[in-house]
């Protein structure tokens, strides 16, 4: 294989319920910058059932032309019509790198993808550039729960491809002058690929924001002791109208969902204020949070690594600070309203 | 000569731990606030065959060895150590006597159940007047066709109440003395056996400590444990047997007092530093760990010689006697660096100091020990 | 039903720490453990060896210590534990290494592969999709829960926004979820019988058939050309005062940064 004959740069645009994810859109802006550095194309692929309406989209947030492929068997998810389609695409226009995000649909189908193509993936990347003298793609991700970062290349096949988990990338402001081109593609795809059968799809209910889209954040660690701690925790976020987050430690204490997670194995986070209570700072927990803005830590533990993080640092007892700090915030508050 | 763990023992203490930690450990302050047996606990100690470690499969035993079975009981107690007497009690006290005395009838009915776990098991000996002078006791047998007729009582009977098997001394012929004591198995459910008061106690408090009343217990003839009139050696082997549980518990309080410290000085800071720093912490730590290291040693030498059939009397009071002393000096010691956390319960270590006493008294005191050791000493 | 669960024995990440003074890792006293999410897959497994009378066998591909793992499972329950283990094996990443356990699974009889979804040293989810790819058989990843119907599973896939229940015929190959299930311990005698009654069987390079140049190092598509710990930011400013100076000061705080 020549690996020369590999040229442009793809993001696997992740459709559910014909609503592009998130992460799709962030992926195109750092595709974008990508091929812009390489002096290539940024090619979306769409695959889907009645999807054609959300191409222009991919256009609007940065790609230069969409390959879209429809099938009634596209509808919904199966890793193998997915798989099938893709490689035969890969197979056919030989793009040099391929990013997707790394959600429970992109961590299923990258790895069969590649392992059909014989190619290398390197999961959950948090950097991507490209190597200037090789022209390689450079993919930086924590290796071993966060305590390191490796840098991997894949430099003898083609295509090199990337999975990147959602609130990592930056997404390009929206433009409806771009243009580009749609080119639809035939799946190939025949009633015996569907090797499982989805005989349910069920939505669950969710708060009514996620914790990657919160711009506050009030987060508590094995340090809060038990569960009822968590209630002031919620007084405290109401207050500063963020979201309760937690630590790794308190969701397999079974005091928080893993929707909550922050971490390496949990969410990653970027909100304005991180408040970190009784958080002692490992580091697979600092791995999903380090990007915020303001970080304010208490922890009684005044060695804790949380503080050689923090902006401010408060050493007390978590039972004791925050409830000091919600009348605080309260007392505030009045003011204002009386001024 | 060989210090190192076997392979099966490391994977044990790995499972130990983690069951400790994870199932034990969350309900230990529960236990002992609202003295509350744990039953749920013990159903799932059943479940991983911690209840008969030393016996063979056979018998429904995990076919394990004597050193398996006191790292057991050490490890609950370390976070526990109401769960590690309850195990003791039930391994040491009921089914080992019946495995070494039993007939093979009595083993089948009573060891299997009780090895498995099915069945929990508890012994008396202790009489109000009859504590470490064991040989006056007042409690009788009498035969009456085919059955022994009990009346008597005992006291500070350890799982009372929750066992379904217990092993009883009594009198069955006073003139005889020690020689006139005879054993029996008692079904908790025999006619004439009734639980009496339960103690309120300073530590151990979820192990249930109570009276048994006898009145005209007809047991069956064939429950007699070992031979008529040779109770009394039953019931000096069954706690030379004991006292290697007794001493695991001992070490594991101990062991978890210490745990306790060191973590606590690393985070505790006064005048600008961490507990840690200051030479006496340092030097508290080091004796405390030497002590407890020691302890560890004589204990499993004991279960080493007790599993290989060397004498082990001796080496088990030493254990007892060691291990016991150690628990209460680490704990107290514990206390002293927790400073005032340390007496209250925000922090494990008052209830471990209490808990460490009662390893001082039960299955032969202290005193009692040293009796042992030295007896055997100037033979 | 004949199942193969697929295991990892890997270093527990949660005590793993940094040098504060060099910035390197401390690798030393970290204990080795079976991968949580393989265990769940495991304990999945011998709950079908409760309820159908199930075989379960266990491989594992690492270095001659991976052996301890297999003794875990074999204590837990399991019937058969394989160690796959080879120099040649040795730096594979997750193409290569699931070329080999393919090629191990070949000689071995199934309905039913499991494996963990990732293993938390590398966090991948790659292997078990990429076994599946090179044995052709049908996926489903990210099960929270399973169930059998004769040669039919019904499994219970998890979206992030809920979950697909989706019906797959064996042979087929599952990776499951740390949520599903809460793995049993070892038993007190089965420690004994995986010691004194249970052999491990150890397979080596020369009993798998397998291209070479598929394997290890060499055979892998991705290399790690650097890797480095991450440069510590400059700590703000610590304060121990009393509970209701520490909550003026963070209030302050957030002013300055207009958060409130």
């Amino acid at each position: 294989m020549s690996i020369l004959e590999h040229k442009g740069v793809w993001v696997f645009a992740e459709q559910r319920a014909g609503e592009i994810q998130k992460v799709s859109l962030e992926l195109l802006g750092k595709g974008r910058e990508l091929a812009d550095t390489l002096g290539t194309k940024l090619t979306a692929v769409l695959l889907g059932n009645n999807v054609k309406e959300m191409a222009s989209e991919l256009i609007y947030y940065g790609a230069d032309e969409v390959i879209l492929v429809e099938d009634e068997l596209l509808d919904v998810y199966i890793t193998e019509t997915y798989t099938k389609v893709m490689s035969k695409i890969i197979k056919e226009k030989k793009p040099d790198i391929i990013l997707m995000g790394a959600t429970a649909l992109g961590r299923d189908l990258a790895p069969r993808v590649s392992a059909r193509v014989h190619t290398g993936l390197t999961a959950d990347c948090t950097t991507l550039e490209i190597d200037e003298e090789s022209k390689h793609l450079l993919m930086t991700r924590p290796a071993f729960g966060g305590n390191i970062m490796a840098t991997i290349i894949c430099p003898d096949h083609r295509p090199q491809m990337s999975t990147v988990r959602p609130g990592v990338m930056i997404k390009q402001e929206r433009n409806e002058e771009r243009q580009g081109e749609i080119i639809e593609f035939p799946s190939g795809l025949a009633k015996e690929d569907v090797n499982v059968e989805v005989i349910e799809i069920v939505k669950e209910e969710k708060q009514k924001m996620k914790i990657e889209e919160a711009e506050v954040l009030v987060s508590g660690g094995r340090g809060m002791r038990k569960k009822e701690n968590f209630q002031t925790l919620e007084l405290l976020a109401k207050e500063l109208g963020g979201l309760v987050s937690g630590s790794r430690a308190v969701v397999d204490a079974g005091w928080m969902d893993r929707e909550h997670q922050v971490g390496q194995t949990g969410k990653t986070v970027r909100p304005n204020l991180y408040l970190a209570c009784g958080v002692s700072g490992a580091i697979q927990h600092v791995t999903g949070m380090e990007e915020s803005d303001l970080i304010v830590a208490i922890n009684k533990n005044p060695s804790a690594p949380i503080f050689e993080l923090a902006d401010v640092g408060i050493v007390g007892d978590v039972e004791k600070v925050i409830p000091s700090l919600i009348d605080e915030l309260k007392s505030v508050k009045v003011a204002k309203e009386k001024k | 000569m060989n210090f190192n763990l076997s392979n099966e023992h490391v994977m044990l203490q790995k499972l130990y731990k983690e069951f400790a930690e994870k199932e034990v450990k969350p309900h230990a302050e529960e236990v002992d606030e609202k003295e509350e047996f744990p039953v749920e606990t013990v159903k799932k100690m059943q479940k991983y065959g911690f209840m008969g470690i030393p016996f063979p499969k056979e018998y429904g035993g995990a076919g394990g060895d004597i050193i398996a079975y006191a790292m057991a009981v050490e490890e609950l107690s370390k976070v526990c150590a109401t769960t590690g007497v309850i195990v003791s009690a039930h391994t040491s006290l009921c089914a080992a006597p019946i495995y070494e005395f039993g007939t093979e009838e009595q083993k089948q009915k009573y060891l299997v159940p009780l090895a498995k776990g099915e069945k929990l098991g508890a012994f008396g000996l202790t009489e109000p007047n009859a504590g470490t002078d064991a040989s006056a006791q007042q409690t009788t047998a009498v035969l009456d066709g085919d059955h022994y007729v009990l009346n008597g009582s005992k006291i500070f009977i350890t799982n009372a109440g929750y066992a379904d098997i217990y092993i009883i001394l009594a009198m069955t012929d006073k003139s005889q003395g020690t020689r006139g004591i005879s054993a029996f198995i008692v079904d908790a459910d025999t006619e004439g056996f009734t639980i009496g008061k339960k103690e309120a106690k300073l530590g151990i408090k979820g192990s249930a400590t109570c009276e048994l009343i006898f009145e005209n217990c007809r047991v069956p003839k064939e429950n007699l444990l070992g031979k008529l009139g040779k109770g009394f050696g039953v019931a000096m082997k069954t706690l030379d047997g004991g006292r290697i549980g007794i001493a695991a518990q001992a070490l594991g309080i101990a062991q978890g007092a210490l745990d306790e410290t060191v973590g606590y000085v690393k985070e505790r800071r006064q005048f600008g530093k961490p507990l840690s720093f200051f030479q006496n912490t340092q030097f508290q730590l080091a004796d405390m760990h030497t002590k407890v290291e020691a302890s560890r040693l004589l204990v499993y030498k004991a279960a080493f010689n007790k599993g290989n059939n060397l004498p082990y009397s001796k080496e088990a009071a030493m254990a007892k006697l060691y291990a016991a002393e150690t628990a209460m000096e680490v704990t107290t010691k514990a206390v002293q660096l927790h400073g005032g956390y340390g007496y209250t319960r925000e922090y494990p270590v008052e209830r471990m100091m209490r808990d460490a006493k009662i390893t001082e008294i039960y299955e032969g005191t202290s005193e009692v020990q040293r009796m042992v050791i030295s007896s055997q000493l100037l033979k | 039903m004949k199942i193969i669960v697929c295991i990892k024995q890997v270093p527990d990440t949660t005590e793993v720490r940094l040098d504060p003074k060099t910035g390197t890792l401390i690798r030393d006293g970290v204990p080795s453990i079976i991968n949580p999410d393989d265990k769940s897959g495991l304990e999945a497994a011998l709950k079908l060896k409760d309820e159908l009378g199930a075989t379960v066998t266990v491989l594992t591909m690492g270095p001659p210590q991976a052996e301890v793992a297999l003794r875990e499972v074999l204590a837990m329950g399991a019937d058969r534990g394989i160690l796959l283990t080879d120099r040649a094996f040795a730096g594979a990443d997750t193409w290569a290494t699931s070329c080999t356990l393919a090629a191990a699974i070949n000689n071995i009889d199934y309905d039913l592969i499991i494996a963990g979804r990732q293993a938390i040293d590398g966090d991948t989810a790659q292997v078990g999709p990429q076994i599946a790819e090179h044995l052709k058989l049908p996926q489903v990843s990210y099960v929270e829960d399973l169930k059998v119907d004769g040669e039919t599973l019904i499994l219970k896939r998890m979206f992030e926004d809920g979950y697909h229940m989706v019906k797959v015929k064996t042979p087929c190959l599952i990776t499951t979820l740390k949520e599903m299930n809460e793995p049993r311990y070892m038993s007190v005698g089965g420690i004994f019988d995986a010691y004194r009654e249970k052999e491990i069987e150890v397979w080596n390079l020369k009993d798998i058939v397998v291209d070479p140049t598929n394997l290890g190092l060499k055979g892998s598509p991705t290399k790690v050309k650097k890797s480095f710990t991450k440069g510590a930011k400059v700590a703000g400013k610590l304060y121990e005062v009393d509970p209701k100076e520490a909550a003026k000061i963070i209030v302050d705080k957030l002013k300055e940064k207009y958060i409130i």
